[in-house]
């Protein structure tokens, strides 16, 4: 399955075609809606209240959709993963906790990314793909305690990066940008937290943060992962250069967006075939 | 006289300033040169009575973002050089240095991409951390880093340029990395790196206001920060 089309088919268009005589400027609708939803504030969407969001125009309420259906694929990724990683056993019994919080955390996303799609934006909620974690008979997540913290890793730092890499697509909409930093920031936390667990545990180095572009003891299949972590300048400016501080110590203090089809990518290679 | 010199960038109007700001990013290389369209207020150099101004719009933004690196940076280098630190496990002091490096790094870019803009250096009040005690620095270090994360997520909505931005995106993600290390230095093992405290039922993590971050860091602060022209 081709997941770059799949998003295509579902993003595009929206079911509110009527109202077209009430136009919004494309900043000023976005406006209202984040100041609209704001006043209604951010926790378990009430539902009775959405169908008072203004109008959007249909543009770019169409790219929200879309850039919205591509979280909400890989939210589904990682819900399904730790699901099945915790029905399998595969966790010991000591980190089961852990992966509960993570699990309630990407599903709550999951609910969250559906109900905005759908219930705000008027759009179709891409549906949960079939999801292959052996990618096609290599890895063995749920037999394996070793493997499934691994793929974790993989599966959360590269949402890190796909958060990141769309932020500035849906700046048009205050709450919908707000929304999606205040995801990013806790994949980010998921992500340090499986980190330090294998280094704890002595399946890795790593650190909770991303040194220079290093996949540390990941399988080679990941490189795409992490592939431009290494980067130390940011606008214009050399930060290890400018500060003396070295190079992995920099590299680690910022990280780095991912584009949507590198992200897909890496994705569809735990698509069912 | 400084302002003399870099009177062109005056020119750049309010209405063209976002303009200014998407082109800027990309064609201007230099650091200090980055921010200088967006001065247009005249109130951002900071008085000699302990008072800084942040200014208005991006820049402002920025020098929130650098007053907050400043907290940070200042109590990492306050911890290296404390006894705690001094007899620490080699885990924590691998975390403690990196954040002391990583912080001062983040401090440092704001400071080099704001230039001229720049507030001055805060004065800044650790009395009530213990530097000798795992648990008054671990837990000074949850505050710092989960108000960080907060004060970002919070603070992106109101950014013009979609570079800074990005810039900011990066920033905010190592910050919850360390927020979730230090959470789980504090109680190891447990759901506390993304805990309940911080995260509601749709898994949004919190964010906070320009208001209620600087209302937190008081604390810790002793220079008055003015964040009365920062947009809303």
């Amino acid at each position: 399955m081709n997941l770059i089309k799949l998003l295509d088919s579902m993003c595009a268009d929206t079911k509110s075609a009527e109202d077209t005589e009430r136009f919004y400027s494309r900043r000023d609708a976005f406006r209202q809606f984040g100041d609209f939803s704001k006043k209604v504030a951010m926790a378990a969407v009430p539902l009775g209240v959405l169908s008072a969001i203004p109008q959007v125009a249909k543009a770019d309420t169409a790219s929200l959709i879309g850039v919205l259906n591509y979280a909400l694929t890989l939210e589904h990724l990682e819900y399904r993963y730790y699901q099945m990683g915790l029905d399998s056993g595969v966790i010991e019994s000591a980190d089961r906790v852990i992966f509960q919080k993570i699990r309630d955390h990407e599903l709550a996303h999951v609910k969250f990314l559906q109900e905005v799609i759908g219930n705000v934006l008027k759009g179709t909620p891409v549906a949960e793909p079939g999801f292959d974690f052996t990618a096609g008979g290599n890895f063995s997540p749920f037999t394996d305690y070793p493997t499934f913290l691994a793929l974790s890793q993989a599966f959360e730092d590269t949402g890190v990066r796909a958060y990141k890499g769309q932020a500035a697509n849906v700046k048009e909409s205050d709450v919908v940008l707000t929304a999606a930093l205040s995801i990013h920031s806790v994949e980010a936390r998921h992500a340090s937290m499986v980190r330090r667990l294998r280094t704890k545990k002595g399946q890795d180095t790593v650190k909770g943060w991303i040194t220079n572009g290093s996949i540390g003891s990941l399988p080679a299949a990941t490189t795409a992962i992490y592939a431009g972590e290494e980067n130390l300048t940011h606008a214009g400016v050399n930060v290890s250069t400018a500060t003396g501080i070295d190079a992995a110590a920099v590299s680690e203090a910022w990280d780095e967006p991912l584009d949507m089809n590198s992200v897909l990518g890496i994705a569809s290679l735990f698509l069912a075939k | 006289m400084k302002k003399e010199l870099i009177k062109p960038q005056g020119l750049v109007t309010n209405a063209n300033r976002r303009q200014f700001l998407r082109v800027g990013t990309l064609t201007v290389a230099g650091a200090g040169l980055l921010l200088m369209g967006c001065n247009d207020e005249d109130d951002m150099v900071p008085t000699m009575s302990g008072k800084v101004n942040l200014g208005s719009g991006d820049t402002g933004i920025l020098n929130y973002a650098y007053a907050l690196e400043q907290l940070e940076a200042a109590f990492y280098a306050e911890v290296i050089k404390g006894s705690y630190f001094a007899n620490a496990s080699a885990e924590e002091k691998t975390i403690m240095g990196d954040l002391e490096k990583h912080e001062r790094a983040h401090r440092e870019f704001f400071k080099a991409a704001l230039g001229t803009n720049a507030i001055a250096g805060l004065e800044v009040d650790f009395s009530s951390i213990d530097f000798s005690n795992r648990n008054s620095v671990l837990g000074a270090a949850k505050t710092f880093e989960d108000l960080g994360v907060a004060a970002y997520n919070g603070a992106g909505q109101f950014l013009e340029s979609a570079d800074l931005l990005l810039i900011a995106g990066k920033i905010v993600s190592v910050e919850a990395r360390h927020a979730a290390a230090i959470r789980d230095l504090i109680n190891p093992g447990s759901a506390d790196f993304a805990g309940d405290d911080l995260i509601d039922a749709n898994g949004l993590e919190r964010t906070l206001n320009f208001s209620q971050v600087l209302t937190a860091a008081k604390t810790y602060v002793k220079t008055e920060i003015d964040f009365s022209s920062l947009p809303s």
